[in-house]
């Protein structure tokens, strides 16, 4: 498996698309710290390198909600042609007829990905993270590092499915185009289109009106919430803000409103306990990316392997 | 004998469709094999199953001892496939390509850097060696694909097509190379081919299948007497002048079955090979002969043959 997996690991990083979108998001990111950091110098804050990954300045998003967006297209792009590629390029039967088991060659294509993905990810924050101390002059604590090291796994992760979501599409699908649009399809819909959804589901579950008290507020929240947790973008978005945010409480309405309404200044969580608060998120993620990856399995130790 | 390939009873079915029928194949050591049939009579199927890379519905496949079905790590390590239109990854080069293979197969980079050298020479890419393989024209790559077959030094080689769609003078290099590592490795090579004239011209044995059943078998002679033992051979003969007395003397000869005359040329259909016998009975009537031709059966004409049968 090993060599199948150092095979495409220097596949991924030698490609073209790979380099044009690391590029991409390479830049993307330095110029959303890059305002973030010049945001943040007015108003010192306790975690000061977390905020640069959470806080946006002027017209840039912050470079978590950049990585929610052009992650799912790192994860597609490396995932999306890795079985179907191999019959348009006639290339299965030849390395299928060598000493190999068939699952240590998908097993070895997934890893290799998964690999691609953390690199990525972590070369990307190394870069922020330098440019952050050039231009604060001193560097990030030992807390600081260690949930930056969690938000890289959370990331990783995320990724990760949508890695295993385009193998899945790539066995499926017989043409890399169709997996390619099948893919860019389902990231719109758990991205975008999940808000409307969840809306609607709501509203059909607990009727809003100018006369409904505030337990069907509640409940029409609630339904909300748990529709949205469907699509792995917000169980990202939801993890990442509790570990790179300190302050951060939870993500129930209670929580909400205390905050809003009485406005006591809130100390910041230890490390474990803003951990715990997310787990399920983490969890959920963990397991839509195995659950992903263990269908294209399945699928792909039946198919038939003739190229013709 | 050593038996490399043994196939016992092997039935493949598709949704109910028959793809291969009981199939009985032995293939014996050192043999080119020729495995013939039209597109679709399960030439690829069966080459599959003997590979492991496709189970059978019923029956067993055996690959030099090994069962295909149950450990088809041992037979993919002994056997060389060439799959029909063969691809390589064109974004690398030819040596990396078959580097990778070299690596699948467990060969240390020590040993296949050296091994790669010998094989790329041997089909006579090693000037290209460091071309990325999107350059290569069909016939490259297809020389490429023996290399790659080559490189892990199998006892067996499977060739599906190995000459579809290459120029003339690239198919017989290739026909040529085939023969030679035949030869020299004392290797066993199952050719699958729709291409009877180049079959013909290598392979020691053939067999012809059709829908998935096993129509004949044999050497090409077998073969061929066969056919002409059902519905006798053809000589042509062409003589200086054709008197009566002749015309007696060559009916007369034994297994002759009809005379044909139309002005100094005689056609005769006769049980085998009567040639010898022919041009002896003209010349004690005192005849000469300016032409004799003896039509033995093709394969080609074999092959329809069967076709038309099955």
């Amino acid at each position: 498996m090993s060599v199948v997996f150092w095979k495409e690991l220097a596949d991924h990083f030698g490609s073209r698309r790979f380099a044009i979108l690391f590029i991409l998001i390479c830049v993307i990111g330095m110029a959303s710290v890059y305002t973030a950091a010049q945001a943040i110098r007015g108003a010192p804050e306790e975690f000061i390198f977390l905020s640069l990954f959470t806080s946006h300045g002027g017209a840039l998003p912050s470079f978590l909600s950049f990585l929610s967006f052009f992650g799912p297209l790192i994860g597609v792009m490396l995932g999306f042609d890795a079985i179907n590629g191999e019959y348009s390029r006639r290339t299965i039967s030849r390395v299928l007829a060598q000493p190999i088991f068939r699952d240590s060659w998908i097993n070895g294509k997934f890893l290799a990905g998964l690999a691609t993905v953390a690199i990525t990810v972590i070369s990307i924050i190394l870069v922020i993270l330098g440019l952050g101390i050039r231009m604060l002059g001193f560097g990030p604590s030992g807390e600081e590092l260690w949930r930056i090291g969690i938000f890289w796994g959370i990331s990783v992760i995320y990724i990760g499915f949508w890695l295993g979501l385009g193998i899945l599409f790539s066995v499926v699908f017989k043409q890399t185009t169709s997996s390619a649009l099948a893919s860019i399809a389902a990231w719109l819909l758990f991205t975008f289109f999940i808000y409307m959804l969840a809306g609607l589901i709501a509203d059909q579950m607990a009727p809003l009106g100018p006369k409904s008290g505030p337990e069907v507020w509640v409940k029409h929240g609630r339904i909300e919430d748990m529709v949205m947790r469907i699509s792995p973008a917000t169980l990202f978005a939801e993890a990442t803000r509790a570990i790179l945010i300190p302050n951060y409480r939870g993500l129930s309405l209670a929580a909400m409103l205390s905050e809003a309404e009485a406005e006591i200044p809130t100390n910041p969580l230890p490390i474990g306990q803003s951990l715990l608060l997310v787990w399920p998120q983490i969890v959920g993620l963990i397991a839509l990316t195995g659950v992903c990856f263990a269908i294209s399995y399945a699928i792909f130790m039946r198919q038939e392997i003739r190229s013709t | 004998m050593e038996l490399v390939v043994e196939t016992k009873n092997l039935c493949k079915y598709y949704d109910g469709v028959k793809a291969v029928e009981n199939l009985n194949l032995r293939i014996r050591r050192g043999e080119i094999y020729g495995f013939l049939g039209p597109n679709g009579a399960g030439k690829t199927t069966t080459i599959l199953m003997l590979l492991g890379l496709t189970e059978p519905t019923s029956g067993e496949v055996r690959v030099c001892g090994h069962n295909s079905t149950r450990e088809p790590l041992e037979v993919k390590r002994l056997t060389g496939y060439l799959p029909e239109n063969v691809g390589f990854y064109e974004d690398l080069t030819a040596r990396e390509n078959l580097q990778y293979i070299a690596r699948l197969n467990g060969i240390p980079d020590r040993e296949s850097a050296k091994k790669i050298d010998e094989v790329l020479e041997r089909v006579g890419l090693l000037e290209v060696a460091d071309w990325r393989v999107g350059k290569f024209s069909r016939g490259m790559k297809q020389r490429l694909g023996i290399a790659d077959v080559l490189i892990k030094d199998p006892l067996f080689a499977i060739l599906d097509e190995p000459t579809t769609g290459i120029d003339p003078e690239g198919a017989s290099q290739i026909l040529k190379l085939i023969v030679e590592m035949s030869r020299e490795r004392n290797m066993t090579v199952l050719l699958a081919s729709h291409l009877l004239y180049q079959v013909q011209r290598i392979c020691d044995r053939v067999g012809i299948i059709s829908q998935g059943k096993l129509v004949a078998e044999g050497t090409i002679d077998e073969l061929g007497s066969k056919i002409t033992g059902q519905s006798g051979s053809i000589v042509e003969v062409e003589v200086s002048e054709l008197t009566p007395d002749l015309l007696q003397a060559v009916k007369r000869i034994k297994g002759v079955r009809e005379v044909e005359s139309s002005g100094n040329t005689l056609r005769l259909v006769c049980d085998g090979d009567l040639r010898a016998e022919i041009s002896q009975a003209i010349a004690e009537k005192g005849g000469t002969i300016l032409g004799l031709r003896g039509r033995i059966p093709t394969l080609e004409e074999i092959y329809l043959r069967y076709f038309r049968e099955g």
